[in-house]
C-alpha cells in the first residue's frame, strides 16, 4: 500500500474493512470465523455452540443458523399479580379478556408479554430466527407502551408471532401480514382510513420505512402516498380486535402511481374484490430495485457494518439486491448469500465493528456465560430473570415493544454515528456497571439471582489448567477484536497468577480445585482470580464490539 | 412517545481506561502546602499518604535482614546460600540484624532516621499458597476467613462514606487510591466496588504500558474502538485530575535508576503526590520472590538474582526519597513493603529458599520510628527442614499502626476496618498523629521464660505483664497455633505462670508466644522424649 492511498484512508471517517464482493468463502473455518458467524447472526457465541458449528462446513453452519425454529410452546403469563378478567398467576392471559377499558392491567401484560420475548432471545438456540425477528421489529418499529389504552396486549403478541413466522420467508407476504395487522392498523391509523377522509400515516410509512426507504434513488411522491393510502382505505380491526375489510370505505377509483413505479395503476374494485387491491400494490412497490437496496443496506447495516459507501454500494448491495430480487424476495436466500460470502469473513479480522446493541450485550452474555436461569417449573423465577434483563436494556436504550420512533431504534439509521448511538457517558459506565454486578454479587429480583460464574465458564474451555490457554480461549470467546500476545501475557501474569512467574502455579491451583472442589481455599483461590479477569475484560472497551 | 429517563449510576472506578494520561510537557510547577503534625479526626483531615509495596512471590527474609546475633546458627543453617558475616550492612551499633549488602540505599534511610524494620510477620497458621497467602495480605483476612473486601477498600469506603456515590467532590476531588499498572488489587475492593483508580506506570510514556491497550488499525474495527475508547475516557471522573497533577510537577529528582522497574512506578507516584493530588494510598509493586533456585550465585552468595532484586527494591526506595524531598513532599509519605510470605529458615538444595511464613516489613519515611522491631528468630541447630520464621507481629498489626498513627484513625474505627482489634506497634513516630506511642526500649529480653526447658511432659512458662490485654500463644515450627495458653486483661504490673502441658504433642520445638500491648517476645522452647 502506497503512503498516498494510506493518507487517503486515514481521512476517511470509516474504512469498509473489505473490497470483496458476495463471491462464496472458501477460506479457513475455525474458531475466530465461527465466532463471528455466531456474534452477528444470534446473540453471543457460547463455548458449546462454538464446538458445535466447528464440526460443521462454513456452508452447512449459515444453513443451520438460517433454519426456522418451531413456534414457542408456552404463552406470557400473569407475572403481575392480580387480574380483573380472572387469569391465575402464572396461567396465561393470551385469550382473556380484551382490557379495553383497563389501561393499567394491559400495562402489565404488555409487560409481562417484553419479558416473555426476552425468554424467547435467551432461549433462541443455535438459530438467527429470534435474531430476525428482532430485526423485523425494529423494521416495523412499534411503541406499544404509548397504546395501552388502545391497542389490548394481546394484539402485540400476535404481532410477534406474524413477524417471527415471516421472518425468514417471502418479504412480500410479511409486508402484507404486517400491513393488515390489527397492531400496525391501530398503531399507523390504517384502522381509520376511509374512502371519505384517507389516513395518510401507514401508507407513507409503507413505502418510506418499510420497502422504498428515503435513498437518494427512492423518487416515490406524495401523491404515490396518497394513492396508498387510497389502496389501503376499508382495511380495519373490529369489535373484537380481529382484521376486517369494510367494502364500504374502500375506495374503489383506479390509483395511478408515479413514473417512480413506471406509471403502475392499482385498478380499483368495489366489493370484496377491493381487498385484492393490496397485493397488486405491493407488488407494484417490491417492482423497484430500490426496495431491495432498501432491505438489503438495512441487512448490511444490522449485520455487517453501518458505512454504505460506494464501495460497499457496488460490491454488495447492488448484486445482494439482485439476489433478492431474483429469488422473489426470499429472506433466507439474501442471508445464506451474505453470510456465506468472503465480505462477510473478511471482516473477521478487519471487522468486529458492530457496537453490541443493548440486547445483542445482555442477551449475548448471558449465553456466552450459560448463566443459570430458572427453568419452566419456576415461572415466577424465569419472569424474574427475564424482568432484569429487560429492566437493564430499558436503562441501556433498548426496550422491546417501545421503540422510540417509527423509523426504529436511532442507532439504526441515525447517520452518520449509528451503533455509536448506544454509546454515551451513561451507558458505557452502566454496561461496565452491570456487567462487574453480574460477576461479582449479581442481579437479584424477588429472590431470583442472576449471576455470572466464572469457574462455570473456564471449566467449558478445552484446558483451564493452563493459563496461556485459558487467556487466549476465553478472549477467543468474549473479545472480537485480536488481542496482542504481550497483552495476553499481561492479563495471564497479573491477574491470573497475581504476578508470579511460575505458570505451574495456576496450574496446580486448577487442579486443586478440581480434585477437592469443595475446599474453600481451593475454590476461592480460582475464584477470585477468574472473577477479576473476566470482570477486567468485560470493563473492556473492546468487549462491546462484535 | 414514552419518556425514557437515563438511570443515573454510579460509574465504577474498577474500569481501566487506557491511553488514559497523555505524555506531558508542561511548564508550570507549584509546590504544596505542607501540613505538619495532626490531631484531626482521621485520614480525610489529613494529607497523609500511603505508598504500599508488593513484592510478589515471598521474599527470603532470613537474607534480607540478616541476624547478626545468631549468625553461627544462620550459617549453619543455610550454608550454600548465607550472606559472609563480613558483606552484612550493619545498622546501629546495638542491632542484632543488620541488611543484605545490595541495600545501601535503605542502610542510608536507617541512619538518616527514615527506615523501621517489623521482624516476623505473619499470622497464626500461615499459608504457603502464593494464591491464599495473597489473597489473606489483600484482604487483611485471617488464614480460614474468606474476605471480598480488601483491607485498603475497607479504610478509605468508610472513610470516604457512601462511595462511589457523591464522588468526586469538593472534599475529595481526586481518586481515593491509585494502582500503578493495569490490573486493580483486590486490596481496593470496598463493599461499594473499587475504591481505586489505575494509572499507568509511567505518564511520559503511556502509549508504551498502558495494559492490554492494542493499536487501533484503520478497519471499521479501528475506527469504532477509538469511539468506544474516547468515551471510556471521558467517562472516567478522575482522568482529568490526575492528568493535572502530573502536568503540575515538570522536574524531578535525575538520580532515579535507570532500568529499575519498581523505581519508575515510584517516580510516577513522587510526582502524583507533589503535584497536589489528596489520594490517599498508591500501590506499585515488583515480581520475581519465587526464589526456590538461584537465589544467589554459586560461590558468591552476595550476587545472584536475589541480590538483583534487593538492590533494586533499595534503590528505588532511596532516589523516591530522594525525590519527595525535592519535590517537598517528603513529610507527607510514608512507604512499606511486604510479601505475601517470608521463605524457610533451612535452605534447599538448590541454592534457593522454599515458600514459609514470617518476613521482615519495611516501612520508610520522615515519620518511620527508626529501629528494628523485634528479634531475631531462633534457630537451634537442628531444625527440621519445614520450619518457618515464627510469628513475632502479626501483619494485621502493621495495618492497624498505620491506620491509627500515619492516617490518625480513631481506634474504634481502626477495629471496625480491619473487623478486629489488633496490637498497636511503636514504628511511626508519635508526632504524626500527635499519639502517644509505647517505648520499647526497657522491656528487657525475658519478659516470658520457660522452665523446664528442654521438657517432656509439660513446662510452666513465666511471663511478666505490664497491665492491661496480656495473650501466650504456642505455635508449632511450621507456624501453626497449638495453644492459647493465657487470654485475658490484668489489672497492673505482675509476674505469672501457666503450666503447659505437652503429653498429647510429638517432640520438638514449639514457640511460646507473648503479647502485651505493643510488646511481644517469642520464647523457643524444646519438648524432647524421655
Amino acid at each position: 500500500m502506497s503512503d498516498a492511498s494510506v493518507s487517503v484512508e486515514n481521512k476517511m471517517r470509516a474504512w469498509p474493512g473489505s473490497t470483496s464482493g458476495l463471491q462464496p468463502y472458501t477460506g479457513t473455518w475455525d474458531t475466530p470465523q465461527v465466532v463471528h458467524l455466531l456474534k452477528r447472526t444470534t446473540f453471543g457465541a457460547s463455548v458449546a455452540d462454538i464446538n458445535y458449528f466447528k464440526g460443521l462446513s462454513m456452508s452447512a453452519s449459515v444453513d443451520a443458523l438460517l433454519t426456522p425454529t418451531a413456534v414457542p410452546v408456552t404463552q406470557p403469563l400473569n407475572n403481575y399479580g392480580a387480574d380483573a378478567t380472572g387469569v391465575a398467576p402464572y396461567q396465561t392471559w393470551i385469550g382473556q379478556g380484551l382490557l379495553y377499558q383497563d389501561k393499567n392491567l394491559n400495562a402489565s401484560r404488555v409487560a409481562s408479554m417484553q419479558c416473555w420475548w426476552i425468554g424467547q432471545m435467551l432461549g433462541s438456540g443455535r438459530s438467527i430466527h429470534e435474531k430476525m425477528t428482532l430485526f423485523w421489529h425494529n423494521h416495523f418499529a412499534v411503541d406499544a407502551t404509548a397504546h395501552y389504552s388502545d391497542t389490548p396486549a394481546q394484539l402485540w403478541y400476535n404481532q410477534y408471532l406474524t413477524i417471527r413466522a415471516n421472518a425468514l420467508g417471502n418479504f412480500q407476504a410479511m409486508v402484507k401480514a404486517i400491513t393488515l395487522d390489527p397492531a400496525m392498523l391501530i398503531f399507523l391509523n390504517g384502522n381509520t382510513n376511509v374512502s371519505t377522509s384517507p389516513n395518510e400515516n401507514y401508507g407513507r410509512e409503507l413505502q418510506e420505512l418499510y420497502t422504498e426507504g428515503k435513498g437518494v434513488n427512492s423518487l416515490y411522491t406524495q401523491d404515490d402516498v396518497h394513492n396508498a393510502a387510497r389502496v389501503l382505505t376499508g382495511h380495519t380491526v373490529d369489535v373484537n380486535y380481529n382484521y376486517s375489510f369494510l367494502p364500504g370505505n374502500h375506495d374503489f377509483g383506479d390509483k395511478a402511481f408515479s413514473a417512480y413505479y413506471s406509471n403502475h395503476i392499482v385498478t380499483g374494485y368495489a366489493g370484496a374484490a377491493g381487498a385484492g387491491e393490496v397485493d397488486d400494490m405491493l407488488g407494484m412497490l417490491l417492482g423497484t430495485q430500490e426496495c431491495a437496496k432498501f432491505i438489503c443496506r438495512e441487512l448490511y447495516n444490522f449485520f455487517v457494518y453501518y458505512v454504505d459507501d460506494d464501495t460497499v454500494e457496488t460490491n454488495i448491495i447492488t448484486p445482494l439486491a439482485n439476489v433478492f430480487r431474483q429469488s422473489g424476495y426470499d429472506i433466507t436466500t439474501v442471508l445464506s448469500t451474505l453470510f456465506k460470502s468472503q465480505h462477510f469473513y473478511d471482516m473477521v479480522y478487519a471487522g468486529a465493528c458492530i457496537i453490541k446493541s443493548p440486547l445483542d450485550f445482555l442477551i449475548g452474555l448471558c449465553r456466552e456465560y450459560a448463566v443459570a436461569m430458572p427453568d419452566v417449573s419456576n415461572p415466577a423465577g424465569q419472569y424474574s430473570a427475564w424482568n432484569m434483563i429487560l429492566q437493564q436494556s430499558i436503562s441501556q436504550q433498548q426496550e422491546i415493544l417501545a421503540i422510540p420512533v417509527v423509523a426504529g431504534w436511532y442507532a439504526y439509521y441515525e447517520s452518520p454515528a449509528y451503533h455509536e448511538l448506544w454509546i454515551n457517558s451513561v451507558t458505557y459506565p452502566g454496561r461496565n456497571y452491570y456487567t462487574d454486578l453480574l460477576m461479582s454479587t449479581g442481579d437479584m429480583m424477588n429472590g431470583t439471582p442472576l449471576v455470572i460464574d466464572p469457574i462455570a465458564f473456564a471449566k467449558s474451555l478445552p484446558n483451564p489448567s493452563d493459563p496461556v490457554q485459558l487467556v487466549s480461549d476465553s478472549l477467543n470467546v468474549l473479545i472480537s477484536p485480536p488481542v496482542s500476545a504481550s497483552s495476553q501475557e499481561l492479563l495471564m501474569r497479573t491477574i491470573l497468577l497475581s504476578n508470579l512467574t511460575n505458570n505451574a502455579y495456576w496450574t496446580q491451583a486448577w487442579l486443586a480445585y478440581i480434585a477437592n472442589p469443595s475446599d474453600m481455599t481451593n475454590y476461592s483461590t480460582v475464584f477470585n482470580r477468574l472473577q477479576a479477569f473476566y470482570k477486567y475484560l468485560m470493563d473492556l472497551p473492546e468487549y462491546q464490539l462484535s | 412517545m414514552q419518556r425514557r429517563d437515563f438511570i443515573k449510576i454510579a460509574a465504577p472506578l474498577a474500569t481501566v481506561f487506557p491511553a488514559l494520561l497523555c505524555g506531558l510537557n508542561v511548564k508550570a510547577y507549584s509546590a504544596l502546602p505542607f501540613m505538619g503534625g495532626w490531631t484531626g479526626e482521621g485520614a480525610a483531615d489529613n494529607d497523609h499518604v500511603l505508598v504500599l509495596i508488593q513484592l510478589f512471590g515471598g521474599n527470603d527474609g532470613l537474607n534480607t535482614v540478616i541476624p547478626i546475633d545468631k549468625y553461627g546458627a544462620y550459617q549453619n543453617l543455610r550454608s550454600n546460600i548465607a550472606i559472609p558475616q563480613s558483606s552484612i550492612l550493619t545498622l546501629g551499633p546495638n542491632d542484632k540484624s543488620g541488611l543484605h549488602p545490595a541495600m545501601t540505599g535503605l542502610r542510608a534511610l536507617y541512619n538518616n532516621d527514615q527506615l523501621a524494620v517489623i521482624q516476623g510477620v505473619t499470622y497464626p497458621s500461615p499459608d504457603e499458597s502464593h494464591f491464599r497467602a495473597t489473597d489473606i495480605y489483600l484482604t487483611g483476612s485471617d488464614s480460614t476467613q474468606y474476605l471480598n473486601t480488601g483491607w485498603v477498600g475497607r479504610f478509605l469506603g468508610q472513610t470516604y462514606t457512601n462511595f462511589p456515590n457523591g464522588y468526586p467532590n469538593a472534599t475529595m476531588p481526586d481518586p481515593l487510591a491509585i494502582q500503578i499498572g493495569s490490573v486493580l488489587s483486590p486490596t481496593f475492593m470496598s463493599t461499594g466496588g473499587f475504591t481505586a483508580m489505575a494509572v499507568p506506570e509511567d505518564v511520559d510514556f503511556y502509549s508504551l504500558i498502558n495494559g492490554i491497550t492494542g493499536p487501533e488499525p484503520n478497519t471499521p474495527m479501528g475506527t469504532e474502538l477509538t469511539y468506544l475508547r474516547t468515551v471510556a475516557r471521558q467517562t472516567n471522573k478522575y482522568a482529568t485530575v490526575v492528568e493535572a497533577a502530573s502536568a503540575k510537577v515538570t522536574q524531578q529528582y535525575s538520580g532515579y535508576p535507570a532500568n529499575n522497574d519498581l523505581a519508575t512506578q515510584l517516580k510516577t507516584v513522587a510526582r502524583l503526590v507533589a503535584g497536589g493530588l489528596k489520594t490517599k494510598v498508591y500501590m506499585v509493586n515488583m515480581s520475581g520472590f519465587d526464589t526456590h533456585g538461584a537465589q544467589v550465585q554459586g560461590g558468591d552468595t552476595t550476587s545472584g538474582n536475589h541480590a538483583v532484586l534487593l538492590g533494586q527494591v533499595s534503590d528505588a526506595i532511596a532516589a523516591f526519597m530522594k525525590d519527595l524531598k525535592f519535590l517537598g513532599v517528603d513529610k507527607r509519605v510514608l512507604g512499606m513493603t511486604f510479601s505475601e510470605f517470608g521463605r524457610r529458615i533451612v535452605s534447599n538444595g538448590s541454592l534457593g529458599t522454599d515458600h514459609g511464613a514470617g518476613q521482615p516489613v519495611f516501612v520508610f519515611g520522615d515519620a518511620a520510628n527508626t529501629g528494628i522491631l523485634g528479634n531475631t528468630p531462633d534457630m537451634p541447630a537442628t531444625l527440621d527442614v519445614e520450619a518457618v520464621v515464627p510469628l513475632q507481629y502479626d501483619f494485621r498489626s502493621v495495618y492497624s499502626t498505620i491506620l491509627r498513627d500515619w492516617f490518625c484513625v480513631p481506634a474504634s474505627d481502626v477495629d471496625t476496618m480491619l473487623l478486629n482489634n489488633y496490637q498497636y506497634l511503636p514504628f511511626i513516630k508519635g508526632t504524626a498523629c500527635n499519639n502517644t506511642i509505647d517505648d520499647l526500649n526497657n522491656i528487657g529480653d525475658s519478659v516470658i521464660i520457660n522452665y523446664p526447658n528442654p521438657f517432656s511432659d509439660s513446662t510452666n512458662i513465666t511471663y511478666t505483664t505490664q497491665g492491661g490485654h496480656t495473650l501466650v500463644q504456642v505455635f508449632d515450627v511450621a507456624g501453626h497455633l497449638i495453644t492459647v495458653l493465657v487470654d485475658q486483661v490484668y489489672i497492673g504490673t505482675g509476674t505469672y505462670s501457666v503450666t503447659f502441658n505437652t503429653t498429647y504433642l510429638a517432640s520438638g520445638i514449639y514457640y511460646a508466644r507473648f503479647q502485651n500491648g505493643s510488646v511481644q517476645q517469642v520464647k523457643t522452647m524444646l519438648k524432647v522424649t524421655q
